[in-house]
């Protein structure tokens, strides 16, 4: 199980930060029996990547039952596959992103049992039996956005959007745990998702829109000089 | 006349798919029966392969190919190579195998015997001038696209006469001056000469570049990750050895490429050869590991730079030596992008530049935003502050002083520059950051928090040209704007193609942006590269929908009966002048175009279009008014853009580390197409140099060549903890009379500026002490404040 911390700046009382290191992601695989290589990298990233059944020395693939946005999967696992391998490859829900594929930038962030997690870093059989969100499940019943969707759309939050559905994904956690952030804890937050095109200020505008904490979006693009002979502040 | 879009803000087509994760990179698409392919990479900074042994890996079950050095179309060297048999550094790439799943590729690869001849290496640009050390390649160690690979070395006694201040200096591989550069510094009040480095740091783009490949009818369908889209057919096409027309490129979205994915690129070519010899649909993953070795890096400097001032504060004479790491290859020309932002920003009365781009055993470098001009403001800005202050003049003011202005020169041509608002841009955003007021609190001390105030500015060129527009008006009316230009994340795909929505009185809703695939018949536009995009592809925009004007209004004229200039548009309609009734929507002159077929349905079309671009208007032919040309504009002058930052910081003196608590970015970019981007990329340009300024740093080896950065955690991109707790942007908005519709681009800049006046904070913080360093980190401040020796060497760049 991921350890549950409290949020260490104490800004953002309740909100639970999903923690799930590395050394204890490792020894699950290890654990699994199932240690693919003598490149390490592998243990996350390569397990599952395949379009068929290829019997890889050593794996045993496992059916599994999985609860992904609502539905029963069921898909055969490697022991040592991560989540974003089995949703990527096995269930065709590509828009859980791989750039790291070790726990750093969020690209992969999916919700278990409401928690955000990565799955680059989550083996795909710790999460039998618990709910998994992923950025496919979060429109509503009739396909419209998640407020947080339409939010970062009206703020024009993603540059490239490679790292957007995990921003998506971080924000929605974050607003289950504290419905009306602030900048400040929302900056905090989401701090477990990198964005390389530098968006932040524009992923936090849309948090706080989506949140309705319209007073700390910030915006500033004048042309020209004003009366005053400055712009907006 | 009136804009209907340009000024204004739009939902671009392509955010919504960001947003719901439908958005299609490369390593999302998956074909029958593919297959998994995995590099071997080279352990080592520089060796040659002798022999390779594989047959233990091919006779794995499952295991079904491989590609080596030897089965490719290489480029010259030192281009990048597809795959090496000389790798140059770690992590270069040696051998592609294939096989039915990855795993089981990943575990072939193991057993790949090869035999190396290990050979000497260096990372260390300078080192490599020295007589006794060895090249970084066999073919020598220097190289760049202009200077064909030689060996140059200085002499022990350039390295003596340098003493301890100064870096050495002996013969350069390039150079150019203007004025009497030694009688100008005879004259001078106060003359700085300074040392530097500014180390190379990685693009970190979030997409790895994978790509997927396969073969259809003769044709190679390719997924990649490219920041450009016509621009890297041609290349890409040559190495995997088919014509330009029978390769399909598919990247409708890219994940960050920050200049590392503007022109082709080896790997891009790699699972479509492998596909081609397999006859399998071919998938290539790159992991964040191989993003580092292969993702490449900004060219890093070592220099010397002299300059002179008058008592008044103006730059007089400037003389500037720039040391490149060009990393492997050869590199880009930042060394003189450098000089020419030097020449531009300060306009020195006379100058000179020497340049010498060296070859190490890293990565490959390229261009990454803002390549050299960047580099140039992080390295100058800061000495431009301590001038003032020796001089006792305001930093603002000295920057207002040696500011250009439209028509100033560029570079050793003293090329006029068409427009250029520094003085308009420095004023805006000296008011927007109450700079007189808030000027006081320089170095205001509170507890161990001291507040530090900087000023930065940047300049990037903008005015490519020479490309093809493309435009086709449908039979129900529709504006269909075909273009070339890539999804970097700017938006700018569709920021330009507004301008022939505009110049054809289209409203929004009747325009259908096509791009991100080839088989969506696309126009030879440039790369999305370079801050050009909005001069470049507007002004091939604007020659399409004019080519379209004109043929509505000639169609009209038949109709009808008098003169082209006789009709006008509006309401998607062409009509007489005066007469809105004698006329007919734009439907029916489409109809009526394909009826007429020729150059108005584009089943003739100008022969100087690209054959790129020839292949796309044949293909839609006889399916509306086809609007297309090459823009031949006029271009009578120098296009650029400039951005100026200000910078409130809080320095910690305890810990070294600073919050940054204001940032005000202004940029001068012609008439402003879309505001909500604009501010996205000065906001976002300004968190990149925050970056590059002072968290970067990107360490190899010298031991062993081996790399210490291959994963963010290491190599420390900006996150939400080091953005501005408040940021202000703004556009000086005046146009630029040789872009369409006044429009110029601006993307490199903001980042220059960011970093150059947080560098400049953290100096003002300090009492005005100057490192002539990027980037600036935490324990470079702490070592300056106790007064200890810093970790790095004088000159050593890239290191711990």
């Amino acid at each position: 199980m991921p350890d549950i911390a409290p949020d260490p700046s104490g800004h953002a009382e309740g909100v639970a930060v999903a923690r799930s290191s590395r050394r204890e992601f490792i020894k699950r695989v290890i654990a699994s029996g199932a240690v693919a290589s003598s490149a390490s990298f592998m243990v996350g990233g390569l397990a599952g990547c395949s379009t068929r059944r290829v019997g890889a020395p050593g794996a045993v693939e496992r059916l599994l039952s999985l609860n992904v946005n609502g539905q029963l999967r069921r898909v055969d696992v490697l022991p040592q596959e991560t989540l974003a391998m089995t949703l990527r490859y096995k269930l065709g829900l590509t828009g859980t992103k791989l750039s790291c594929d070790r726990a750093e930038c969020g690209a992969c962030t999916v919700l278990i049992d409401g928690v955000s997690l990565y799955a680059c870093s989550t083996l795909t059989h710790s999460v039998r039996a618990r709910k998994v969100l992923t950025i496919e499940g979060i429109r509503g019943l009739n396909g419209e956005l998640h407020p947080v969707q339409q939010a970062f759309v009206e703020e024009l939050s993603p540059q490239c959007g490679f790292c957007t559905p995990g921003q998506v994904m971080a924000a929605v956690a974050l607003l289950q745990q504290n419905p009306k952030p602030t900048r400040a804890e929302a900056r905090h937050g989401m701090s477990g998702n990198l964005c390389r095109c530098g968006a932040y200020d524009n992923y936090l505008n849309g948090v706080m829109r989506a949140c309705g904490n319209l007073a700390e979006i910030s915006h500033s693009t004048a042309v020209g000089p004003t009366a005053e002979g400055g712009h907006g502040a | 006349m009136a804009l209907k879009h340009l000024g204004k803000d739009f939902l671009p087509p392509d955010v919504l798919a960001k947003v719901t994760g439908e958005a299609k990179f490369a390593e999302d698409f998956r074909a029958e029966g593919m297959v998994f392919a995995r590099l071997l990479n080279s352990p080592y900074p520089h060796a040659r392969v002798r022999s390779i042994d594989a047959a233990a890996a091919l006779a794995m079950p499952g295991v079904l190919g491989i590609l080596t050095a030897a089965d490719v179309k290489n480029p010259p060297v030192p281009e990048p190579q597809l795959l090496n048999d000389e790798p140059c550094y770690v992590g270069a790439p040696v051998l592609l195998l294939a096989a039915e799943s990855e795993l089981l590729a990943q575990d072939a690869l193991e057993k790949v015997r090869i035999d190396w001849e290990v050979l000497p290496f260096h990372v260390d640009p300078l080192a490599s001038l020295h007589p006794d050390r060895p090249d970084a390649r066999t073919d020598g160690n220097v190289a760049a696209k202009d200077i064909e690979p030689r060996t140059i070395k200085w002499t022990r006694e350039d390295f003596d006469a340098a003493g301890a201040a100064r870096m050495p200096m002996g013969k350069p591989g390039a150079e150019w001056a203007y004025g009497d550069v030694d009688a100008t510094f005879a004259r001078c009040k106060l003359v700085l000469d300074e040392r530097f480095v500014h180390a190379s740091n990685s693009h970190h783009s979030m997409e790895p570049r994978s790509a997927m490949a396969y073969w259809q009818n003769g044709k190679c369908i390719l997924h990649v990750s490219t920041q450009s889209h016509t621009f890297i057919v041609q290349k890409l096409s040559d190495w995997i050895g088919i014509p330009p027309t029978d390769l399909v490129v598919v990247a409708e979205f890219c994940g960050g490429g920050f200049g590392s994915k503007g022109s082709a690129y080896p790997l891009q070519a790699l699972p479509a050869l492998m596909s081609k010899k397999l006859g399998r649909p071919v998938m290539m993953r790159i992991s964040r590991a191989e993003e580092y070795y292969n993702g490449s890096a900004r060219n890093g400097f070592q220099g010397q730079v002299k300059l002179g001032f008058g008592a008044d504060g103006k730059l007089l004479a400037a003389d500037i030596f720039l040391v490149q790491d060009s990393g492997a290859y050869f590199g880009f020309p930042d060394f003189r992008n450098a000089g020419e932002a030097l020449s531009l920003m300060y306009q020195p009365q006379a100058m000179r530049w020497r340049g010498l781009p060296l070859l190490v055993n890293t990565p490959w470098h390229t261009a990454q935003r803002g390549p050299g001009q960047n580099q140039l403001a992080h390295i100058i800005e800061p000495l431009l502050d301590q001038a003032a202050r020796q001089l006792g003049i305001d930093r603002l003011e000295i920057r207002r002083l040696n500011a250009p202005q439209s028509g100033s020169p560029l570079g050793a041509k003293r090329k006029p520059m068409s427009s250029c608002y520094v003085r308009e841009a420095l004023a805006q955003g000296a008011a927007a950051f109450d700079w007189e007021r808030r000027k006081a609190r320089s170095g205001n001390r509170q507890g161990s928090k001291v507040t530090g105030l900087g000023i930065g500015q940047a300049y990037h060129s903008a005015g490519s040209y020479g490309f093809d527009g493309l435009v086709r008006i449908a039979p129900d009316g529709r504006l269909h704007i075909h273009t070339g230009v890539g999804n970097l994340g700017t938006f700018s795909h569709t920021g330009t193609s507004r301008i022939a929505a505009e110049v054809l009185k289209v409203d929004w809703e009747r325009c259908v942006v096509e791009r991100g695939d080839s088989r969506r018949h696309l126009p030879w536009n440039n790369g999305q590269f370079g801050s050009n995009t909005s001069f470049t592809m507007g002004r091939t925009n604007l020659v399409a929908a004019t080519d379209a004007l004109e043929k509505l209004k000639a169609i009209a004229a038949q109709r009808f009966g008098g003169a082209s200039d006789d009709f006008d548009i509006d309401g998607l309609r062409v009509f007489r002048k005066g007469q809105p009734g004698k006329g007919m929507t734009y439907g029916e002159a489409a109809q009526r175009a394909i009826q007429l077929g020729g150059r108005f349905d584009g089943h003739e079309f100008p022969d100087e279009l690209n054959v790129i671009t020839k292949a796309s208007v044949a293909a839609l032919a006889g399916s509306g008014l086809i609007g297309v040309a090459k823009d031949t504009l006029p271009r009578a002058g120098e296009v650029g853009t400039i951005a100026v930052g200000f910078i409130e910081i809080e320095l910690d003196i305890e810990t070294g580390k600073y919050r940054i608590l204001d940032y005000v970015g202004i940029t001068d970019c012609g008439t402003v197409i879309h505001p909500a981007g604009l501010e996205t990329q000065l906001k976002s340009g300004a968190v990149q140099g925050f970056g590059v300024a002072g968290l970067e740093r990107v360490v190899y080896d010298p031991q062993n060549g081996l790399p210490a950065n291959v994963g963010y955690y290491q190599a420390k991109p900006p996150t939400y903890g080091d953005i501005a707790l408040s940021m202000t942007t703004g556009a000086v908005g005046r146009p630029e009379s040789l872009g369409a519709l006044g429009t110029k681009g601006m993307g490199e800049p903001p980042l220059g500026a960011a970093g150059s006046a947080l560098l400049c904070a953290i100096s003002d913080a300090l009492g005005g002490h100057v490192f002539n360093r990027t980037p600036v980190l935490a324990d470079m401040i702490l070592n300056h404040l106790a007064d200890q020796p810093q970790a790095h060497g004088r000159l050593q760049t890239n290191c711990q």
